[in-house]
């Protein structure tokens, strides 16, 4: 018997905005039936940018109808990019916490919501997966889902991974995979904690573009190659870094992903906090 | 509110007439029955007396008859038995649905380059007996076949197998945790070698349990230590256990026509009722020989843990083959090795019954189960009636 709070009974038994919303302008799709549980999210968004009304359905177990519940709960009346902010320990907090063994629930609900905006924003046609290269083939879960769900969570075992993504539950074949991408990530984070009292100090110009151009050499651009993708850097305009994506990664769907998600985040984390990146077609 | 209790292939509700039979043995009978005192040995003529009825209820002697802790332990006695008194045998045979008390030891033995084969099921759950024959060789030690499944009730046709094994002149297990006292077994006429049960299964206590072993067969023990149990199983005897396992049998040997007649015909109301007023339902095993007490049924576009939290509320304990509820993610090695569409296997749920179910618990659940599927579809993205959803995009 799962420990489930009385919050996620709660949203369980009383699901708020249930069913499908007659007026959405965008849907978010994720999950399958076979996997045991999916998630479609309807959102209703207005000129302005802010979530005016959302409904789900879900198929799935007590914490996901739970967790898609309390997703909509989140979101109504946040403006899209407010909304974005809301990561799956969000989803799990406002439940009051999930068995560890649930935690896929509400990363479910983050990623359909992301879904959902790409939707909105004509950005990608709602996608089975997420960008990346799929290592779980039981669960078609990518490279990418399992190193953000590590990354965001502090996951460390091939266990929590599977617990928070459904990673590695099945065939059990990608459990070595799994192992190199938390070692990937973890040895990525603790470089990342070491220059970071330096980075907190003021950037001269200078200095910032030549750490402009380190990380983009040291960091980013052997990521982009091993999917066969390239970028290069334009010019560095105060905290605006003017980059040009390049070959499989110029034209891609899930680009702009690429540049906030990746790019500009990598350079924030290493160079500055407040740094902007921006694409320029050449 | 009192609970419906409908999940007796989990576990059972110790009849009071045997909890009765137990308590001297907690309090003043606490003796050890290998003492020479009469005070020890007293309570030694009890645990003759467990045994006898054991052994009256299967059809075999007393002495064939190795108390254990649990069913877990009987079943792994008997493939560490079976290969360790033929030490040139290094081959086993067994299904992919046995209970994980099998499953585990043997996929254990397979790491240590012992060979496994693990026979299929067709969609109704059922073994193919050719296969089995043609599965058997010469270094083959055991064969070890579950009397009936824990999950789905499918009975094997474990006098047919026995006639193979004997033929081909391989020993035979069966786990029959889940026959015994709910099917008349008959250790006389059914030549199997090694038969494992557990006393919680027929409402007797947890932690006690037997193996059954023929008279002639090769046998080595798993714990080792003591002289108890004529050698074969270490341990001081569980004594207010066995007592109470012996209880339980004879209980069980009385009321085994009822199972047949008065639990069967609840069980297939239950059936009625389900598939008839809920769309899109499948019966797991429907068509084959089942245990009287269980039917596992299964809904489209729902999920089997919230089904069984729904029924929850209302004091009703079933089980699910689901997912989500064991928390391995994929559906029960059971549904999978039979086949269950993903669209049905992830929404099982199964209802075991027993000589204490009523017909008002029954109703309970045609009254109650309808409107949570209804409730639980509503919910779901995907919709009874509107084909089939795309393939798995996993």
């Amino acid at each position: 018997m799962w420990e489930y709070t009385d919050k996620v009974r709660e949203h369980f038994l009383s699901p708020r905005n249930v069913g499908e919303l007659a007026d959405a302008n965008a849907v978010g799709e994720v999950g399958s039936l076979a996997c045991g549980d999916a998630l479609k999210l309807y959102l209703k968004v207005d000129d302005a940018g802010r979530i005016v009304d959302a409904s789900f359905q879900t198929f799935g177990c007590a914490s996901a109808i739970a967790s898609s519940s309390v997703l909509t709960e989140l979101i109504k009346g946040k403006t899209v990019d407010e909304a974005l902010k809301i990561s799956n320990k969000d989803i799990a907090a406002a439940l009051g916490g999930l068995p560890r063994e649930k935690m896929h629930c509400s990363v479910m609900g983050r990623e359909a919501l992301e879904a959902a905006v790409k939707n909105l924003r004509g950005e990608a046609p709602p996608q089975a997966h997420a960008e990346g290269e799929i290592v779980c083939h039981c669960f078609g879960v990518t490279d990418e889902q399992i190193r953000r769900a590590v990354r965001e969570n502090d996951l460390s075992t091939v266990a929590e991974v599977t617990d928070y993504t459904k990673a590695g539950g099945g065939c059990e074949e990608c459990h070595d995979r799994i192992a190199e991408l938390i070692a990937e990530v973890r040895g990525e984070a603790a470089k990342d904690a070491a220059p970071k009292p330096e980075a907190a100090k003021r950037l001269t110009n200078l200095q910032r573009m030549q750490r402009v151009m380190q990380v983009l050499e040291e960091e980013i651009r052997p990521s982009l190659k091993k999917d066969g993708g390239d970028i290069e850097l334009i010019d560095v305009e105060g905290k605006k870094v003017l980059v040009a994506l390049r070959r499989a990664c110029a034209g891609c769907p899930s680009s702009q992903l690429t540049l906030t998600d990746f790019v500009e985040r990598k350079l924030r984390e290493l160079v500055e906090p407040d740094i902007t990146v921006q694409e320029v077609r050449s | 509110m009192s609970e419906v209790y409908l999940d007796n292939n989990a576990t059972t509700r110790v009849d009071p007439a045997v909890l009765a039979a137990m308590l001297p043995f907690f309090g003043e009978r606490y003796g050890n029955p290998s003492s020479m005192h009469n005070f020890g040995g007293g309570v030694g003529r009890d645990v003759s007396q467990a045994r006898e009825q054991v052994a009256a209820l299967l059809g075999c002697t007393p002495r064939e008859i190795v108390f254990t802790s649990c069913g877990s332990e009987g079943d792994n006695t008997a493939i560490h038995s079976a290969l360790e008194a033929q030490p040139g045998k290094r081959h086993l045979v067994t299904t992919r649905v046995e209970h994980p008390a099998v499953l585990g030891p043997a996929s254990h033995l397979a790491e240590q380059g012992f060979e496994v084969t693990f026979l299929g099921v067709d969609g109704q759950g059922r073994l193919d007996l050719e296969e089995l024959k043609a599965a058997i060789r010469k270094d083959t030690a055991l064969v070890s076949v579950m009397y009936a499944n824990n999950e789905t009730g499918v009975i094997f046709p474990i006098p047919e197998i026995a006639a193979i094994c004997k033929e081909r002149g391989v020993l035979l297990h069966t786990d029959a945790v889940q026959a015994v006292g709910k099917l008349p077994i008959d250790l006389k006429t059914l030549p199997v070698d090694m038969l494992t049960l557990s006393a919680h299964k027929l409402h007797g206590p947890k932690g006690v349990g037997a193996l059954f072993v023929r008279k002639g067969t090769p046998f080595r023990p798993f714990l080792m230590g003591g002289h108890q149990e004529r050698g074969r199983r270490a341990g001081t005897e569980n004594t207010a256990g066995l007592v109470g396992l012996g209880k339980a049998c004879e209980i069980a040997a009385a009321h085994l026509e009822e199972e047949r007649t008065t639990v069967a015909a609840l069980r297939d109301r239950l059936q009625a009722g389900l598939t008839a007023a809920i769309p899109e339902n499948m019966v797991n095993g429907e068509g084959v020989e089942r245990l009287p007490n269980t039917l596992s049924i299964a809904f489209k576009y729902v999920e089997g843990e919230a089904i069984l939290l729904m029924l929850d509320r209302f004091g009703i304990c079933a089980s699910s083959g689901s997912a989500c509820t064991s928390g391995s993610l994929e559906p029960s090695h059971v549904l999978r090795a039979m086949g269950v569409p993903f669209t049905f296997a992830h929404g099982s749920v199964r209802f075991s019954l027993s000589r204490f179910t009523t017909e008002a618990d029954v109703d309970l659940v045609q009254q109650e189960l309808p409107g949570i599927i209804a409730r639980l579809r509503e919910i779901s993205p995907y919709k009874a009636g509107a084909g089939e959803p795309p393939a798995c995009t996993c």
